[in-house]
């Protein structure tokens, strides 16, 4: 099988080298200076083939998953494989997760073409995710994918992942016009559709939900388990907490902030006065009543008819049932991620590549710098109606 | 009859003692802990109306508050009659938007010099009165503080405010706000704030040019 793909021992060790070398580069080598240079300016005519016979191959690597999916263009999710980096301790070493995607590039690749029962020369196009995230963790994807299309010579896209996250939300739940939710390890975020962008209506200040939750579970020494997030298990003991210990709840108008939170509920937990269950209880009560009352702000603001809720801490069971009371209220349709297609992945990636293809973008080969800090609101999204 | 539903409180439009006034209730959120969703709510309401008198000490026009009832989260206060600024704020002559912001941001400036922080300053909380006055409405997530931490995110949260609903002209009008602003706690602190709201957007996720 690997036979295949013979250029792909390029994202195996190779890369490791190269971005290491790429570290002591100044950082203007790598990193773009302005926001307008992801996408070609002008779009160019391409072949546009819409059947579902034509493919995309989908890259993600922004930060622990590195993952690579095929899509039909119409949508049809052939594979989508994935391999996490687990830390032996603390949080995500940016540099030994870019290590182990470089390892498990070939595999998780081979695996995708495999489940796919396609052969890599029937892609018609590669997509990846090129920001934001962490820098050499998206370098790796990057690479593995530059290399793929010049190689297949299909055209390459470079894919923005909070609006791929959005729009594999969409994608599985048939919304069309929501006020998004996104909440991860790294980012939460509400956003809707306005006037051809997806415009920010509020953000975290500091760390991401997930974050403060992974990090929490870290600090009072819970164990993870593999293929178990940090956040269902905080979500196990929070279903057997009773007590509702008071938290610090911060809201500023249309923005969070998780830091303060976070200390708060730590601290807590090192007074020995309540149970881990307790807490944990306590702190995603009042995370995701924050997180809540802010989707609801922008709910009421843009009277948007759906509310969708997506990213990895979308599978969470008990902010699901909160936004949904809210959805109601409002008189809009509540939509949530399926669990497969809520953590990082290839998938996501491949969707969002087509959507944009598909509207005559793509990304030339040198134009295809990672941005670590490529903001949704600054993505041109011609295929969005409204 | 219901004025308004926000997210955080329902507006009703009442007659009360034979005046036109404001009900301000924050009912309860059926999401929310009960025990959290009290604590929320009855610490907002006795919150909001001290903070409305401390504004109106400062110079800026706020709603009279006739009756506060916290066992029941509601607050009863003048009905202030005019336009939301947000409305009128793209339909206006560009002279007119660039002075009436211009005053909002000398408003701002006396909030802040008085250390009240608005907490939610978007150009739906803020009524242009026919008589050419604006008032300051919806103190619900304002706080005391004299940091400039959080005078930087009050006026973060206005050029943000801005830039969704009004992004045509987002930039100069956050320039006159500014502008207004220096004119009332002087180019120093104005040229220290403006600091710090860089240093905040920086902070926030992936700006181009962190």
């Amino acid at each position: 099988m690997y036979g295949i793909l013979p250029h792909l021992d390029i994202c195996g060790r190779g890369v490791s080298t190269w971005t290491a070398k790429r570290f002591n580069t100044p950082k203007s080598v790598d990193i773009p200076l302005s926001k307008g240079r992801v996408y070609c300016e002008e779009p160019q005519k391409l072949p546009v083939n819409n059947s579902a016979n034509s493919y995309c191959l989908g890259i993600e690597s922004t930060a622990d998953d590195f993952g690579a999916a095929i899509l039909s263009f119409e949508g049809k999710v052939l594979s989508n494989a994935n391999d996490a980096y687990m830390p032996k301790k603390g949080g995500i070493h940016p540099r030994e997760a870019a290590r182990h995607h470089a390892e498990v590039a070939e595999k998780v690749l081979a695996e995708a073409f495999e489940k796919a029962e396609i052969r890599p020369r029937d892609v018609n196009l590669v997509a990846f995710s090129q920001g934001p995230g962490l820098g050499p963790c998206l370098r790796t994807g990057a690479t593995a994918a530059r290399a793929l299309a010049s190689y297949l010579g299909v055209p390459l896209v470079g894919v923005n992942h909070c609006m791929a996250h959005i729009e594999i939300g969409k994608l599985a739940t048939g919304a069309r016009d929501p006020v998004t939710l996104y909440v991860s390890g790294g980012n939460t975020i509400v956003s809707a559709f306005e006037a051809g962008r997806y415009r920010v209506f509020g953000e975290t200040l500091d760390i991401a939900v997930g974050n403060c939750l992974d990090v929490f579970a870290r600090e009072v020494g819970l164990k993870q388990r593999r293929g178990v997030p940090f956040g269902a298990i905080v979500e196990e003991l929070a279903g057997n907490g009773k007590t509702f210990v008071s938290l610090p709840y911060t809201v500023k108008g249309m923005d969070l902030s998780f830091s303060g939170l976070l200390t708060a509920a730590v601290q807590t937990f090192r007074k020995k006065k309540y149970s881990v269950e307790d807490v944990c209880f306590s702190l995603q009560e009042v995370a995701f009543s924050m997180l809540t009352e802010v989707t609801e702000r922008a709910l009421a603001h843009t009277e948007k008819p759906e509310v969708l809720l997506t990213g990895g801490v979308a599978a969470n069971k008990k902010l699901q049932s909160m936004l949904r009371v809210i959805a109601e209220e409002h008189d809009a349709r509540f939509c949530v991620v399926p669990r497969g297609l809520a953590a990082d992945n290839g998938a996501m990636i491949a969707w969002t590549g087509i959507l944009a293809y598909k509207s005559g973008l793509s990304t030339p080969i040198e134009k295809s710098f990672v941005n670590v800090k490529w903001r949704l609101e600054e993505v041109y999204a011609p295929w969005v109606e409204g | 009859m219901l004025l308004k539903k926000g997210a955080e409180a329902s507006l009703f439009l009442e007659e009360w003692h034979n005046r036109k006034v404001i009900m301000k209730r924050r009912l309860p959120k059926k999401y929310r802990l009960p025990e959290l969703d009290l604590e929320i709510r009855s610490q907002r309401t006795v919150h909001e109306p001290h903070i409305i008198h401390k504004a109106k000490e400062a110079g800026v026009p706020t709603p009279t508050i006739f009756m506060v009832d916290v066992a029941d989260a509601n607050i009863i206060m003048e009905f202030v009659d005019g336009k939301q600024v947000k409305e009128i704020l793209d339909h206006v002559s560009p002279e007119e938007r660039l002075s009436l912001i211009g005053r909002i941001g000398g408003m701002i400036g006396r909030l802040h010099k008085h250390g009240i922080i608005h907490g939610d300053l978007t150009t739906s909380n803020m009524i242009l009165t026919p008589y050419g006055k604006v008032v300051f409405v919806d103190f619900g997530l304002s706080e005391r503080s004299k940091e400039l931490e959080s005078k930087g995110v009050d006026l973060h949260l206005m050029k943000r405010a801005l830039q969704s609903t009004h992004y045509k002209f987002a930039k100069e009008c956050f320039e006159a706000v500014m502008k207004g602003y220096a004119e009332v706690v002087g180019e120093d602190e104005t040229k220290k704030v403006t600091e710090k709201i860089r240093e905040i957007e920086k902070r926030g996720r992936y700006i181009s040019e962190r």
